[in-house]
């Protein structure tokens, strides 16, 4: 339902989230981005361009990560998104809690403001 | 016109969900955006179900019906017979808190409120209904 692949650019991790994440999905979304916090990368995109539908559950893992991320000063940015899975992001108000752009120029970009 | 569609208690039903929601509606006029929201907001209704009433048993069933207005109001109704957890009870914790609390949950009652004009609970046949009332506007 999901597939999640990660590249590597310019010291920047990059999380493409392909397909659909629910709640029988979100564990995966959740495993990748501790996977790249722990081998230790400073700047974690995500790209979200070939991301057809986000619920609560993977809603949650963004919101769940906002604080560890800030404590340990790395930007978690995401960018690409359709329209109809922005509009998920604004409903709750979280489009104004996390980075996302429009993108990955402008996600790289702001990565490598906020890590100055 | 109305539709029906069960579906056992397990979380990889949940895109079978949507997609059922997605076919009913597909000749209505529903504008893409509201088309979304509102398979969003009837999975965040039934996943909740299935984890909270039904522990994700999949012999567990949920009845999904859907009515197809003439006026633009649809209604949407989840039937089952496990405990009732009245969302118009729950008082949603502000954002910030849940961020603070590295919470994942508390969301997708919040999305359900945000995007159905109406959520009651009542009782038929002995089984608990849930209904969802949405007024769509045509494109």
């Amino acid at each position: 339902m999901v597939q999640i692949k990660r590249i590597q650019e310019e010291g920047a991790d990059i999380i493409s989230v392909i397909g659909e994440i629910d709640a029988s999905s979100s564990i995966e979304l959740d495993l990748a981005i501790a996977k790249s916090v722990g081998e230790g990368f400073k700047k974690i995109l995500v790209d979200c361009s070939a991301l057809e539908y986000i619920s609560s559950a993977g809603l949650g893992v963004f919101m769940s990560y906002i604080e560890e991320m800030k404590d340990k000063n790395i930007p978690l940015i995401l960018f690409g998104m359709k329209e109809k899975v922005a509009n998920t992001f604004q409903i709750l108000g979280l489009a104004d809690l996390l980075n996302i752009r429009e993108n990955k120029q402008e996600a790289k970009k702001l990565a490598d403001e906020l890590s100055v | 016109m109305n539709y029906q569609y069960n579906i056992g208690c397990s979380l990889n039903n949940l895109k079978g969900i949507r997609e059922f929601i997605r076919n009913s509606l597909k000749d209505q006029d529903v504008p893409e955006i509201e088309m979304s929201a509102i398979v969003l907001a009837l999975d965040e209704m039934c996943s909740n179900l299935m984890i909270h009433a039904h522990h994700c048993n999949p012999e567990h069933m949920l009845e999904l019906h859907i009515e197809i207005p003439k006026t633009g109001k649809f209604i949407f109704e989840i039937i089952d017979d496990g405990s009732v957890f009245d969302i118009n009870e729950f008082n949603e914790p502000a954002l910030d808190n849940l961020v603070h609390q590295k919470r994942k949950g508390g969301l997708g009652i919040r999305l359900v409120k945000a995007i159905m004009d109406d959520v009651e609970y009542l009782k038929r046949s002995n089984k608990n209904v849930c209904r969802l009332t949405k007024v769509v506007r045509p494109e």
